[in-house]
């Protein structure tokens, strides 16, 4: 395998790794939607702590190893159409994705206070509109950018 | 991913698109599934939620990836070599893990299922414990198969 091969190896393992992250998060909202266990919600945002890392791992090895396959294989250009789709998709999934993390960091916080006061939650108290709204917008994108992928319009 | 269709007839994009979204969601709810279980140290709850995201999200994403491998497979026209000319290597790799991958899951879900019924008597976790570590084994498997699919060694 030549180092583009190899580039192109890890460019696709990154995009695993944040496909990955998106399904955690989507299960620990979900999961989370209801839930009144303030230890519960601790643990399940130690598991999102995890996927915060794998998420950021996936984020910049999909753009850094893909800007580098743009320039090193002959018939692809960084202004290609699709690239910058790709640029664009990329950029909007991040900050919508970093601003749900932030959402749900507020939760976390929030639970962690209410286990210092010794309080019980109420239902729906662990739920982050804004959150979930985010999430889905970075999903979205993410999903766009899969199929700008794969068709490669105007390539 | 850039390259995955570098150039490629524009009926096989569909397939293709089937056999990387659905390996992408088996891989997400293979490292859900087996992380939730992980962390879930002998909790009920956890461990419930553990079984079912491999039950509702890796199961069907492999169905999903699995249908669309063999659609592009078919596709491709690697079903149609000359006798005496064999698949690639990086492709029998894919089947390899694909086919050992699906019966390992089987198993952890049936364990798994057994595990979860025996919650409510206070045992069971064991199987859980299983189940975990077969979801972190096909996970691995399919990383594996992932280089292979993309790196096309050979």
């Amino acid at each position: 395998m030549s180092l583009t091969d190899w580039i192109l190896v890890l460019h696709v393992l990154s995009a695993f790794a944040l496909v990955a992250s998106m399904v955690l998060f989507w299960t620990l909202v979900v999961a989370t939607r209801k839930l009144t266990d303030v230890d519960a919600r601790i643990t399940y945002g130690r598991v999102g702590d995890l996927g915060g890392r794998i998420i950021g791992v996936g984020f910049f090895g999909t753009i850094i190893f893909g800007i580098w396959l743009a320039f090193a294989k002959d018939g692809y250009a960084i202004w290609d159409a699709w690239i910058i789709a790709a640029i664009i998709l990329w950029a909007i999934g991040g900050a919508t994705g970093g601003r749900a993390g932030a959402e749900y960091q507020k939760v976390l916080e929030h639970a962690q206070e209410l286990k210092a006061a010794g309080r019980p939650a109420q239902p729906g108290e662990f739920r982050s509109s804004s959150g979930e709204l985010m999430l889905a917008i970075s999903s979205l994108a993410i999903l766009l950018l899969l199929i700008d992928m794969i068709w490669k319009p105007g390539a | 991913m850039s390259l995955l269709a570098a150039h490629r007839p524009t009926d096989w994009n569909f397939p293709l698109f089937l056999h990387v979204f659905g390996a992408m969601i088996l891989v997400g709810g293979l490292f859900t599934g087996a992380t939730i279980l992980t962390f879930a140290r002998g909790d009920v709850r956890f461990l419930r939620l553990g079984y079912w995201t491999l039950l509702a999200v890796a199961l069907p994403g492999y169905v999903v990836m699995r249908i669309g491998a063999q659609w592009i497979y078919s596709r491709e026209g690697w079903d149609d070599l000359p006798s005496g000319v064999d698949d690639p290597t990086w492709l029998v790799t894919g089947f390899i893990v694909a086919d050992a991958g699906a019966l390992l899951v089987l198993i952890a879900l049936i364990l798994g299922g057994i595990g979860v019924r025996r919650l409510k008597g206070g045992s069971g976790t064991g199987l859980l414990k299983a189940t975990m570590v077969i979801a972190w084994l096909v996970l691995a498997a399919a990383l594996v198969a992932v280089w292979a699919m993309s790196g096309k060694p050979g």
